[in-house]
């Protein structure tokens, strides 16, 4: 990605030194700042020969780096004789799967790594400075200071105790920056600075009162409060809504543009580093495999594994699936109206808080098709997943399954037909029972539905080779497998039953791309197989757009838009639906980007 | 909150009555019953004893005994004890404050030195420190009190004669500093057991507050360690500690049976067996509702505390 304006800011950073922006701090009423860069500087004797090595427009190098692991752990390193430079003025994105040591590095240059996990080779040169091996009140100088950081989970990150502003204080209050009165006028205006609402009164709220995106903006607040030089963001909109992860993408890059700022941001997803980044460093099992600007790494990425990550990002299609038996439209499930309203509260004192879920939903679903139910959390999408399964009773509205309405039927009249309708568990590690056998975790339904115990375990080493475990499998336990292959036990448990409807509740979020692309194809190539018909809830319209013969939006428990990924995707009639197709990153759906080389 | 508060304040009165009723209930089924006693006395006839259980109403069908007890007990009439017939609350509250001052001082002992060795313990992990701790706490929790306070009167009263073997003063003394002397080795004995628990409770709570993210967020911006434990780690760890404060709440005021008794001190403790021991049923149920009221009103508080402690609850 290009960014005309950012040569200009790289040229104004050249003339602007650090200790004057500092000067800017001051201006507007920080106060008296005992620490500021220029003292850093004479804190350590070696910066001037440090500076020789590292130009004068790098912000962060790091330099054969290798953090090594307690003995006994998988690998010896966590990361391996990694080098990158983050330059100034520019958003570095470290792309990686999960175990590809971003998170590691990240902490070590924040020198934030736990006890175990020692830097055992390398620098890291922060401004000029190498902070391994420097002492732990001088790296908690730097700390916030210098180089600030914002975490995935916006709302394990905040105190639950402590209000905004408090938090906000804090970072200046560390570093003796101000007065208690200067403090908080600065923290009034971090708030204003990172767009939210009534500063004032959000000074005084306590965290658990914010939205997702909110909480993740006064964590930007808060890494913003003392202008640092560098800001790393640990995966900062994983664990946002959409539109919500679209909205902090651009506040990051805008202040990043202001300020001048350096950004080293650590994600898992190429369409992010498609809207972001300036320079991308490729990372697997410790390693750096590949790394350059942006563009060069998108568009013709030179080492393997990049190329199989990129290929392995889902896009929007745009094309529709080419469906099964097209003249086979026998309607396996149609809901009619269906509502669940939560009442929490008591009813008898004080207020209730009622939410309506699930509110007046219909659809219709052909045998053999997957439909696809999208929407952000808190659209309703997981609730209508319970009730098709009878997990939840609706209120009201009627679900007929193959003819016949199981919406009202009791538990023991719908029991004999709970084979036919199975689900498929997002998080492959809590589904599975720990101390159960693969083996028995898969028997155990069917032979409580009558199937010998023999003919089970059958059936069920048959079904393990055909989601592409090896049979020995049956034997072993849960926790011997990584989640891709939990995952297959998840979907070949759900198989058992030779069921007529799949449910998958967010079935593949919880997977790094490359295996997520591979449970969907093995998705598809069941449903091609057996003909079971699919409801796959996600929050991922791409993901969607892989899978689905059609797709419907939810939005506060409606469906607002229902119709082919064709239609959503590329002439979505509701404005929800066009803020949703808008916010997913890196993609343009007008032009759907090739950039993925197949190897 | 003032909804909160009428709602748990009626669940508190139905648990009173629920428990009353299985307290009156067994002790009358007890063998002998109340007047088993005079049975022994070779002067009291067969129809002095019915005279008796005539007079004290105890021949009239249970449910209309218990009714008639619940009514008086709302209106304030404990009832009398069989053995004085000095009324309940005044036999209650002789012996109130002996163990508000025993139980009261192990239990603040207890709390202030618990929670240090669980912080201590828990960033100090593994430490010597922390194993020592462990191990002397296995060992207070595995060996029972009334063993401690026998070790304790054998080497501190008998072999170095530093303090009395028991009693909450000397007669005719009855100075502070007379019931300080007495107070030491009892309360001493008792907070050992306190000490244990609430320190791996606090060990606990402080190593899970330790590992939240919030944590990691105070150390990226620059928090010194010792305002991130007192600001971000004390404070969260303490929340689940106010539900254990408020459970060890009743029985400062319940006391201690077995140290009480090896220390013959005058407390609740010794007077719940005593009045067991005279099949004195009336003091007996007194104890009984008052412990129950107590607990209800612990919990109460430790809930309210919260609440007030945090803002998820406060404004939730």
């Amino acid at each position: 990605m290009s960014q005309p304006p950012m040569k200009e800011w790289q040229v104004e950073r050249q003339i602007v030194d650090l200790s004057k922006e500092r000067g800017n701090a001051k201006s507007r009423g920080l106060g008296p700042q005992p620490h500021d860069l220029t003292s850093l500087k004479g804190d350590f004797p070696m910066a001037s020969d440090v500076q020789a090595a590292a130009p004068a427009d790098v912000a962060l190098s790091v330099r054969d780096l290798s953090v090594s692991l307690p003995e006994g752990m998988e690998r010896a390193y966590a990361v391996e004789d990694i080098s990158f430079d983050l330059k100034r003025g520019q958003i570095l994105c470290i792309i990686g799967e999960s175990g590809s040591g971003k998170s590691v590095t990240a902490n070590a240059i924040m020198g934030l790594l736990p006890k175990a996990i020692r830097v055992s080779s390398g620098a890291i040169q922060l401004n000029g400075t190498n902070i391994v091996g420097l002492s732990l009140d001088k790296l908690r100088s730097l700390r916030g200071r210098v180089v600030s950081m914002i975490f995935q989970d916006p709302l394990s990150a905040l105190n639950p105790l402590m209000t905004v502003g408090a938090q906000i204080e804090e970072v200046m209050a560390a570093h003796d920056v101000g007065t208690p009165k200067s403090r908080r006028s600065r923290a009034i205006d971090l708030l204003i600075e990172v767009g939210l609402p009534e500063p004032q009164l959000m000074y005084h709220q306590y965290p658990f009162r914010l939205s997702g995106g909110q909480r993740q903006r006064v964590m930007i607040a808060m890494a913003l409060a003392l202008e640092p030089a560098i800001l790393i963001a640990d995966e900062p909109t994983t664990a946002l809504d959409v539109t919500t992860q679209a909205q902090i993408l651009q506040l990051i890059r805008d202040i990043q543009r202001r300020k001048g700022m350096s950004v080293m941001f650590i994600t898992h997803d190429f369409g992010v580093v498609a809207e972001i980044a300036d320079y991308v460093v490729v990372m697997e099992k410790g390693h750096c495999v590949e790394q350059g600007s942006a563009e060069q790494v998108l568009k013709s990425p030179s080492h393997l594994y990049t190329r199989r990550l990129i290929a392995a990002v889902p896009h929007l299609t745009g094309k529709d699936r080419i469906a099964l038996r097209p003249a086979d439209r026998t309607s396996i499930l149609k809901v009619e109206c269906l509502a669940k309203t939560y009442r929490s509260g008591s009813s008898l004192f004080g207020r209730q808080r009622i939410v309506a879920a699930v509110n007046g939903v219909t659809f219709d679903l052909a045998s053999g098709r997957t439909l696809g139910v999208v929407g952000e959390s808190g659209s309703g999408k997981s609730s209508l997943g319970r009730l098709l399964i009878k997990l939840l009773d609706c209120d009201s509205g009627s679900i007929l399954f193959e003819g016949r309405d199981i919406a009202a039927l009791s538990e023991a009249e719908f029991r004999p037909l709970r084979p036919k309708i199975q689900m498929i568990f997002q998080d492959p590690f809590a589904s599975l029972n720990p101390r159960s056998t693969v083996g028995q975790i898969l028997t155990v339904g069917p032979v409580a539905h009558g199937m010998s115990c023999g003919e089970a375990a059958e059936r069920a080493r048959e079904l393990l080779s055909h989601v592409g475990l090896d049979s020995g499998a049956f034997d072993r336990y849960p926790h011997e497998f990584s989640g891709g292959q939990r995952q297959r036990i998840g979907i070949a448990r759900a198989l058992m039953f030779k069921p007529k409807l799949l449910i998958a509740d967010e079935a593949v979020s919880a997977l790094d791309v490359s295996i997520q692309a591979q449970i969907l194809k093995l998705l598809d190539q069941i449903q091609r197989e057996t003909g079971v018909s699919m409801i796959f809830i996600t929050h991922d319209l791409r993901v969607a757009s892989q899978i689905c013969d059609e797709i419907a939006v939810m939005h506060r428990g409606h469906i607002v838009e229902h119709g082919p990924p064709s239609q959503i995707f590329l002439d979505p009639k509701s404005t929800y639906t066009r803020e949703l197709v808008a916010a997913i990153p890196g993609e343009q759906p007008a032009n759907a980007p090739q950039h993925a080389a197949n190897p | 909150m003032s909804a909160f508060l009428l709602n748990r304040f009626s669940q508190s009165i139905v648990l009173l009555v629920i428990v009353s009723i299985i307290g009156f209930t067994v002790l009358n089924f007890m063998p002998g019953g109340p007047l088993a006693q005079f049975g022994l006395d070779p002067g009291m006839t067969q129809k002095d004893i019915a005279r008796l259980a005539e007079q004290l109403g105890l021949n009239r069908p249970l449910w209309l005994q218990y009714l008639d007890w619940a009514w008086r007990l709302i209106q304030g009439d404990w009832g009398h004890s069989f053995r004085d017939g000095s009324s309940v609350l005044a036999v209650i509250g002789r012996h109130l404050l002996a163990t508000l001052l025993l139980m009261g001082t192990s239990t603040a002992l207890a709390i202030a030195v618990g929670t240090w060795i669980g912080i201590r313990g828990a960033t100090h992990r593994y430490s010597l420190f922390d194993y020592c701790a462990t191990i002397c706490a296995m060992v207070a929790l595995s060996v029972p009190t009334f063993w401690f306070g026998l070790i304790g009167i054998y080497i501190f009263t008998l072999k170095l004669g530093w303090v009395p073997a028991g009693n909450m003063y000397t007669i005719g003394d009855g100075s502070v500093m007379d019931y300080l002397h007495h107070l030491i080795l009892p309360s001493l004995v008792l907070s050992l057991v306190h000490v244990a628990i609430w320190s791996r409770y606090m060990r606990t709570a402080t190593l899970d507050a330790l590992s939240q993210d919030f944590v990691k967020t105070a150390r990226a911006k620059g928090v010194s360690e010792r305002r991130i434990l007192l600001k971000h780690v004390v404070g969260n760890a303490l929340l689940p500690m106010i539900t254990l404060a408020g459970m060890q709440l009743p029985s400062i005021l319940t006391g201690a049976l077995v140290t009480e008794t090896v220390f013959t001190w005058p407390g609740m403790g010794r007077l719940f067996l005593d009045s067991l021991g005279y099949s004195d049923y009336p003091v007996v149920m007194g104890l009984l509702i008052f412990s129950a009221i107590l607990v209800v009103l612990g919990n109460l508080i430790a809930d309210i505390v919260i609440a007030i402690v945090d803002p998820r609850i406060r404004l939730g």
